[in-house]
């Protein structure tokens, strides 16, 4: 397989599941509006802070307010991190190594990509929002879907399934964070204990994550056992624990592997190790703010090892 | 009713399909009376099918631009083209003639010259081809092949035979589109395939593959083939990627691939480098190594050139065939046929007036007004003059640009381009002017295609073909 084809299927996944991910972080900001006691004041510019935007928001806006972050995070094209952005990367990659994905597969990019394009404004009204970034989720689930079911199982399939844990684990710490974020908020609030099962509930709904913690835990939903669940269970796809197992999984199907493996295998107790959930406030952003780095160091070391190494 | 078969005009060029109207030649008997046969919403129906196949095949034609990729859907008549077997094995057999004495030619150009010591083809012709590669001189490809893939324009004139308009031995495409033109029509017409005895096309691209295969400098048992593209700007790409998907290879960009001391090429892969044994190019001579030739090239290869004359790598086509693709060489291919071969040509070319020659360039002046005026070295149409259609301002600026440059342009007699019936409203039908480019191929072995790539100028009375000036495409049949 060429390092080309590799590197962009690799990014085409990233950025798939950036655009799902993006998208989901939004609509759990989206659902707090709704239940959280309106004295909160919900803080739609910590979307922009955790995603590590602030300077390219400030370039473009002035006001920090609900209509310009959703704006940036859905349609802003100057933002490089913005579902259409993503999309757009993630049409090109895949438009240059479609000789090795199903066909369907760049079709639907297209659709998603129209849906995107048609829609724009009502994800950004908060009206209409809710259908938009459903829409969205169903899209990118439905090319998830096809892939699984029509992808061999080859190198191209593996390179995929890393891009996709990569930003997967990126994305979990993150919303993890936009949790974290603003139940600090909260603290002081007299109805804290009512607007923490609120939070930290939608955290778990935007990923998808109720039922199966309900299942698993078998109790009812608290900070320290939802973040628990988010970082440490194995079972469940989207938790820190299980996306850095599907990254060994990958790594060890694909030529020369070891030291990117010795890399995420490190990552793996660490993140076990050093988690503490005594308290959920600064420390624990900093621990969320460590393993961003821990993966951004993995994907330093993919792409050295097989993109651009010669 | 209207049955515009019936009343169907053929005027006085030579219709492939049709004798008079309502009297359909041979080998499309079967084909019209069928499409006889069809009420105006079942044509009508079939023409959308045909459309909807398209855009899910996804057979498109690339126009990219800052607001996102034009893929331009391909345009596509679903009247096939038919031409009889018997005359096409004779059509064929002359493709196969041409072809290898145009490879001997280009062999000799790059070793003795004898054709020029001989005095066959003037020196001042060779001193002054803009495709002669001075760094070719002395390699000797595998056997003395340098063009391994052609693509060969063939008309039609009034008398109904064959010529030969140009041979494309740089980096002829279209070939793709010929393959899917026929998937589209079996998927639109599937009722034909049963009655009527239609030559299969689409083994070309395993012959293809059996072409660059043989020509290996490393005799083991999978020899690494690529495609090299300049990639996806290219509005061929779509033809790129779609000859590597069908023979199973990489498709490859010139930052894919690099060149080792040891002067072989290698492809960079996840596993590390792998050596590369055959190249089909689809890059320009000028744009494949910035070593030798255009140093601002980012498409190609360095070491490339290096590489291929140390015999450590396979180039299809070679770098200087298209020293042959120029037109006033082709005037000059009869010659070259009887020079090399001792044959009579079996395809004839199209009557040509070298403008370098003093007594053909007085003609080609005070007759501009009938002629096709073309410049030596120019593909896709472009850069031309067509008399007839031309203001007089027009004119006057190709009598200048001739007399400046005479070696530079040829002219031709307007030709009376065949038609063929071509839908052009609700089971409606009129002639359009079409051209065919068969491919051929040269290597241990010579192929040519069962028939080629129709042309079609979708506008009336139109004689360009081009598909990036408007031409569109008709499925070719050779019935038996």
């Amino acid at each position: 397989m060429l390092s080309r084809v590799a590197e962009r299927i690799y990014w085409a996944a990233r950025y798939l599941e950036r655009i799902e991910n993006t998208v989901r972080l939004i609509s759990v900001y989206d659902k707090l509006m709704f239940d959280l006691p309106r004295s909160i004041g919900l803080g739609w510019y910590n979307l922009v802070t955790i995603n590590s935007a602030e300077q390219v928001f400030h370039e473009r806006y002035k006001v920090q307010d609900e209509r310009n972050v959703v704006k940036f995070l859905l349609g802003d094209d100057t933002n490089p991190s913005s579902v259409a952005s993503c999309l757009k990367y993630a049409r090109e990659n895949l438009r240059t190594t479609r000789d090795v994905i199903p066909a369907e597969s760049w079709e639907m990019i297209n659709e998603l990509h129209l849906f995107v394009t048609d829609n724009i404004q009502q994800g950004i009204n908060r009206s209409q929002r809710y259908h938009f970034l459903d829409g969205v989720i169903q899209s990118c689930q439905q090319i998830q879907g096809l892939l699984v079911g029509t992808m061999p199982r080859d190198f191209v399939w593996y390179f995929m399934k890393l891009g996709r844990n990569i930003e997967r684990a990126d994305m979990t710490t993150r919303i993890l964070d936009a949790g974290v974020r603003v139940q600090m908020q909260v603290w002081s609030d007299e109805d804290a204990i009512n607007s923490q099962q609120i939070i930290w509930g939608n955290v778990l709904r935007s990923l998808g994550a109720d039922q199966s913690y309900r299942r698993s835990v078998r109790a009812s939903v608290k900070s320290e056992q939802v973040v628990r669940y988010i970082i440490e269970d194995a079972a469940f796809p989207r938790t820190l624990a299980y996306t850095l197992s599907a990254l060994v999984d990958s790594l060890e199907r694909l030529p020369k592997h070891e030291a990117v493996l010795r890399d995420v295998r490190s990552v793996q107790e660490t993140t076990l190790k050093t988690v503490d959930y005594s308290d959920l406030g600064e420390p624990m952003k900093d621990y969320l703010n460590d393993r961003q780095l821990d993966i951004a160091a993995i994907h330093s070391r993919i792409t050295e090892n097989w993109f651009t190494n010669y | 009713m209207t049955n515009s078969w019936n009343t169907y005009q053929c005027n006085d060029f030579y219709d492939e399909l049709m004798s008079h109207p309502g009297q359909a030649r041979e080998p499309a008997k079967k084909l019209v009376a069928y499409f006889q046969s069809l009420s105006d919403d079942a044509v009508e129906s079939r023409r959308k099918a045909a459309e909807a196949t398209i855009k899910e095949m996804g057979v498109s034609f690339t126009v990219y631009t800052d607001n996102g990729n034009i893929d331009r859907s391909w345009p596509f008549d679903i009247v096939p083209r038919t031409i009889s077997k018997q005359q096409w094995d004779k059509t064929s057999a002359g493709l196969k003639q041409r072809l290898k004495a145009l490879n001997k030619f280009i062999d000799d150009l790059y070793h003795e010259q004898r054709i020029v010591k001989d005095g066959v083809l003037p020196a001042y012709v060779l001193e002054n081809s803009q495709n002669f590669r001075q760094e070719c001189v002395g390699v000797s490809p595998p056997f003395g092949v340098w063009a391994h893939i052609c693509g060969t324009d063939l008309v039609r004139d009034s008398d109904g035979e064959f010529y030969v308009l140009e041979d494309n031995l740089r980096v002829p495409s279209g070939v793709s589109y010929m393959l899917e033109n026929r998937a589209i029509t079996k998927r639109v017409l599937p009722e034909l395939f049963e009655e009527v005895n239609i030559a299969p096309v689409d083994n070309y691209c395993a012959h293809l593959f059996d072409t660059l295969v043989a020509l290996s400098p490393r005799k083991i048992a999978k020899p690494v083939v690529v495609v090299l593209t300049p990639g996806i700007y290219n509005s061929a790409y779509f033809e790129h990627a779609f000859l590597a998907q069908q023979m199973g290879c990489e498709l490859v960009e010139g930052a894919d691939l690099v060149v080792q001391d040891d002067d072989c090429v290698y492809m960079k892969t996840i596993a590390g480098l792998e050596r590369v044994d055959v190249i089909y190019r689809r890059i320009d001579d000028l744009f494949i190594d910035p070593e030798v030739f255009n140093k601002e090239s980012c498409l190609g290869v360095s070491g490339l050139m290096r590489a291929w004359k140390s015999g450590n790598v396979a180039l299809a086509n070679a770098p200087g065939a298209g020293v042959a693709d120029d037109k006033v060489i082709y005037a000059f291919v009869p010659d070259i046929i009887r020079y090399y071969l001792g044959e009579e040509p079996l395809i004839k070319n199209v009557e040509t007036y070298l403008c370098y020659d003093e007594a053909q360039r007085e003609y080609v002046i005070n007759n501009i007004e009938k002629l096709v005026v073309k410049p030596a070295n120019e593909s896709g149409g472009y850069g031309m003059l067509v008399g007839p259609h031309a203001t007089k301002k027009e004119r006057e600026r190709f009598v200048q640009l001739i007399k400046e440059n005479p070696r530079n342009y040829i002219a031709q007699p307007t030709l009376a381009l065949s038609t063929s019936p071509t839908f052009v409203g609700k089971n409606e039908l009129e002639p359009r002017h079409l051209d065919l480019r068969p491919f051929v191929l040269q290597g241990k072995e010579t192929y040519v295609t069962m028939g080629g790539l129709t042309r079609v100028a979708m506008n009336k009375g139109s004689l360009v073909v081009n598909s990036s000036q408007g031409g569109g495409s008709k499925d070719t049949w050779i019935v038996e």
